[in-house]
């Protein structure tokens, strides 16, 4: 966060206050910084919960993490020739006091204290006063009323030498003792060195309420607010997040960040974040999910529409119990593909949620592209995945329509090699078979191959619309020398025939001669077969 | 030692820059690509001491990105042609030709041949490349085959319909015989120097037609391949012997995308896959001691190969094709340190591994034990 800062080559207080008018239209740096805020002091004091007493410390911690540029003015003082002579050299002891960082400060004020031998005295008498200051140690043995008096004593010390105008004659340590006894008036002189009212509202708290209980934070919190900001600066919405957060209304915080803010990142993870801590009383929001779910929804849709950032989006929807899975079910069919292997992803995603609907649905659609670009095993493929019969029946149907215009198979390759996916649906399974018979006859195994053509019909896996083309294709069987197909299997064929005949209307011509000469091969075929039955062999 | 690098854009390809045989030196250059990004890029990566940029970040062994060049559609495949050029195929259908000359911060456009792959009425992504100096194969969604060359204009073949479904990837057997796999789960191989747009061999898996999507061919000997696909399962093939794979093992739970032999030690290979995983794979033959019992290794996971007995021919020496697990052992290990999303791709040259994932990462480690 500090490199960032320095990135930014400016305060990030100071950043934001400059062009505090435009701040829903900041930078991206800019807005980072003033999330990091926010977050931070919402930690603090949400789910660290602070007590009074370590409630001031965290707040301490707070606004050093994010004022660095005292750091970088020490480090220029420092690497300076002279350090006590430089002129930025009040600035960072005054800084440092104002952050009670003390120690620093200290060590800074022993440079100065060399070089005036004269007021060597009041040098002491300051650094005495700085170490002595009481820290309240939470995690020591003392409470919080003896750490209380001791404080008191100190105060009440430091405000006597005030009184004594013990160092009236050094206005920079006069300045130091009034900060430290708690100042108003000197601390809202400091404005520059401040530079918001929130570091004006700590600085305040450390030197005058260090036991400030968190329930009572929100007074200071507001009267800060009003006392440092004058008639010429306006209340900023980052200032209005911070009080809400000071008087600990959650659901305010949440609110204004929303409003402020122009995505969803920061509110849903914050949201979540006290979710988490119970802090979050479940508000019943109309479609019956609650805020925390609300938001991540709204949040993970956003991200969907991301060109690449869907993917991250799933895992959000699978933390949300509720409407979760409804919402990715229809956000996965909206992800555009491309390409096969973004659409792989998807199936991957949607298989791992067992939502066998989309599956189907995305498998269907590249199925259909790849019908439609003539990728029949492509087409096939994405049909196996998603057990689609259905589909794989089309995809074998214009295997056949295609075989039946041109009087050969394409895709070979594909047809040879379908293996246990030709179980998927009959129609494929036919393919196979039809495939098979064809590569037997082209082997001239005939006999075999008039047994698998013979039960494609009977066994009915051929679809009728066919026969005309298998009773055909038995032709050239019928009508070789030698009988191939027995007179039984003569006789079923014939059955088939007049079946087929008897069922379709007889109107063509063409198929009518073709009628007519598949019942004279097949009368003939008989006639041969029964003789050779019934020859006696010699 | 891992260290991830967080680059903003999907990562689909990553390939170390060849070494030359001669020097010993480790990889130091490789180059990714992107996916599913409005604009993708190419972009070339440095993990070694490039001169005065040294370790500023303080975080050694950091990739230093070089130069990157704009790439119309994702990044689908990429391949180092030679010391000075990339190929890379798109979902466009594009083949383009990168160059990035020695010592230079720029990488150029020198070769583009638009659309190589489509389809009548639209793009069709190229999907994989091969590439044997000049010589370039390109496969993609449209069955098609195109062989180029890097100094030639046009294209030098295209086999037309080579495959009826997706081509998923392309690897060289031999100079002249390339090996490609595609989504109904069959090996293809195929003779460049024939004319017939037929394979000269077709293998496949007797069960399910699962699809393959990756493919690599063992370093020494060319007849052994390795293969994985939608099931996550390694297959190890012997391309002389037909119809059935020597060995199945159960690897991944989700889609494996990449498989490589380890170039100068093939009892290695690594796998990477859709679900987050970059596997190691160790063999060791049963002449040497197992390594198991080796130290100096973290990490161990027992071995949960699933191996196909297979009627081993005892002349074969590949430990990988052992049937008799008693004889070889087999060691699997995890790379990566935890959960990611998906390992897109991975490379290993010498003792470097690098590998990209969905999580805009890139992970590289500079010893692995080989």
């Amino acid at each position: 966060m500090e490199e960032l800062q320095q990135v930014a080559g400016v305060d990030v207080f100071d950043f934001i206050c400059l062009t505090s008018a435009f701040f829903p239209f900041f930078s991206q740096v800019s807005i980072l910084l003033a999330i990091e805020l926010i977050w931070n002091l919402c930690e603090v004091l949400f789910i660290d919960a602070a007590p009074a007493g370590s409630l001031l410390l965290h707040l301490l911690d707070w606004v050093r993490l994010h004022k660095a540029d005292v750091d970088e003015k020490a480090k220029d003082v420092l690497q300076s020739d002279s350090p006590a002579e430089h002129h930025n050299y009040w600035d960072v002891v005054v800084s440092y006091v104002l952050q009670g960082r003390l120690e620093e400060a200290r060590q800074m004020l022993v440079k100065q204290a060399t070089l005036q031998p004269a007021s060597r005295n009041m040098y002491k008498l300051m650094d005495s006063l700085l170490s002595k200051m009481p820290f309240y140690n939470p995690g020591g043995t003392q409470t919080l009323t003896e750490f209380d008096v001791k404080w008191r004593n100190w105060h009440e010390e430091v405000d006597r030498y005030l009184k004594d105008n013990t160092f009236a004659s050094n206005r920079h340590l006069e300045l130091i003792c009034k900060i430290l006894v708690g100042d108003e008036d000197t601390l809202l002189e400091q404005k520059e060195l401040l530079s918001t009212w929130y570091h004006f509202l700590v600085t305040r708290l450390l030197y005058s309420h260090p036991t400030v209980k968190p329930t009572d934070l929100h007074y200071y919190a507001q009267s800060c607010l009003t006392m440092f900001l004058d008639s010429r600066s306006v209340q900023e919405p980052l200032d209005s997040i911070l009080l809400a957060a000071f008087e600990f209304d959650i659901y305010l915080v949440i609110k204004d960040c929303s409003i402020v803010l122009n995505n969803w990142w920061f509110v849903a993870h914050l949201t979540d974040l006290l979710d988490h801590c119970k802090l979050l009383q479940s508000h019943n929001l109309n479609f019956g999910s609650n805020m925390r779910e609300f938001l991540l929804l709204e949040y993970a849709s956003g991200l969907f529409t991301h060109h690449s950032l869907w993917q991250c989006a799933v895992d959000y929807f699978d933390h949300c119990p509720e409407l979760g899975r409804a919402c990715l079910e229809l956000q996965i069919e909206r992800v555009p593909l491309d390409t096969e292997r973004k659409a792989l992803k998807v199936l991957r995603i949607c298989e791992e949620r067992q939502m066998s609907e989309q599956v189907r649905s995305i498998c269907k659609i590249m199925a259909m592209r790849a019908l439609r670009n003539n990728r029949l095993g492509s087409a096939l493929s994405w049909s196996i995945r998603a057990k689609d019969a259905a589909f794989a029946t089309l995809i074998s149907e214009r295997f056949l329509q295609d075989y039946c215009a041109k009087g050969t198979f394409s895709d070979l390759d594909l047809i040879d090699n379908l293996g246990p996916a030709m179980l998927l649906s009959d129609r494929l399974t036919f393919l196979g078979k039809y495939r098979e018979f064809h590569k037997l006859y082209g082997e001239k195994r005939f006999k075999e191959a008039a047994k698998l053509l013979l039960s494609l019909m009977t066994a009915k896996i051929a679809p009728q619309s066919f026969w005309m083309t298998l009773l055909t294709d038995a032709l050239p069987l019928l009508e070789q020398k030698e009988v191939i197909f027995s007179a039984d299997q003569t006789y079923e064929l014939m059955y088939c025939l007049e079946e087929l005949t008897s069922s379709l209307d007889t109107e063509e011509d063409v198929e009518q001669t073709k009628v007519e000469l598949l019942r004279l091969s097949l009368a003939r075929n008989l006639a041969m077969a029964i003789i050779k039955e019934g020859t006696v062999e010699t | 030692m891992e260290s991830a690098k967080y680059v903003s854009q999907k990562i689909s390809k990553t390939r170390w820059r060849p070494v030359s045989y001669s020097s010993l030196q480790q990889p130091d250059i490789f180059a990714t690509g992107s996916w599913d990004n409005e604009e993708n890029k190419v972009s070339v990566w440095s993990i070694g001491n490039l001169g005065s940029s040294g370790l500023e970040d303080g975080f050694e062994g950091d990739p230093q990105l070089i130069c990157e060049q704009k790439h119309d559609g994702d990044v689908l495949d990429l391949q180092f042609l030679d010391q000075e050029r990339v190929v890379t195929v798109s979902s466009t259908g594009a083949v383009t030709i990168f160059r990035q000359a020695p010592n230079s911060q720029t990488m150029s456009i020198c070769k583009h041949w638009a659309r190589a792959h489509r389809y009548p009425s639209d793009n069709a992504p190229s999907t994989g490349v091969a590439c044997n100096s000049p010589e370039i194969v390109t496969v993609g969604e449209d069955g098609r085959i195109i062989v180029f060359r890097a100094d030639q204009e046009g294209v030098v073949r295209v086999i037309e319909n080579a495959d009826s479904s997706t081509l998923h990837a392309v690897t060289y057997l031999r100079t002249t015989e390339v090996l490609t796999v595609n989504s109904i789960g069959q090996l293809k191989l195929w003779d460049l120097r024939q004319q017939s747009n037929s394979p000269s061999q077709i293998l496949s898996l007797s069960r399910d037609r699962v699809p393959l999507y990756c493919v690599d061919r063992h370093p020494n000997q060319q007849h052994i391949v390795a293969t994985g696909g939608q099931d996550g399962m390694l297959c190890v093939w012997d391309v002389r012997q037909g119809n059935m794979p020597f060995s199945l093992m159960e690897a991944h739970s989700a889609e494996m995308w990449e498989v490589h032999f380890h170039p100068t030690n093939p009892d290695h290979l690594f796998t990477c896959s859709e679900d987050g995983s970059l596997l190691h794979w160790e063999t060791s033959s049963p002449s040497e001691m197992p390594s198991f019992l080796q130290g100096g290794r973290n990490s161990n996971m027992t071995s949960r190969s699933a191996m196909a007995p297979a009627g081993g021919n005892q002349s074969i020496i590949s430990a990988w094709l052992h049937g008799d697990s008693s004889k070889s052992r087999l060691e699997t290990t995890h790379m990566l340190p935890s959960q990611t999303l998906s390992v897109n791709s991975l490379d290993v040259l010498g003792q470097c591994l690098v590998c990209g994932t969905d999580g805009e990462a890139i992970f590289v480690n500079r010893q692995v034990p080989v």
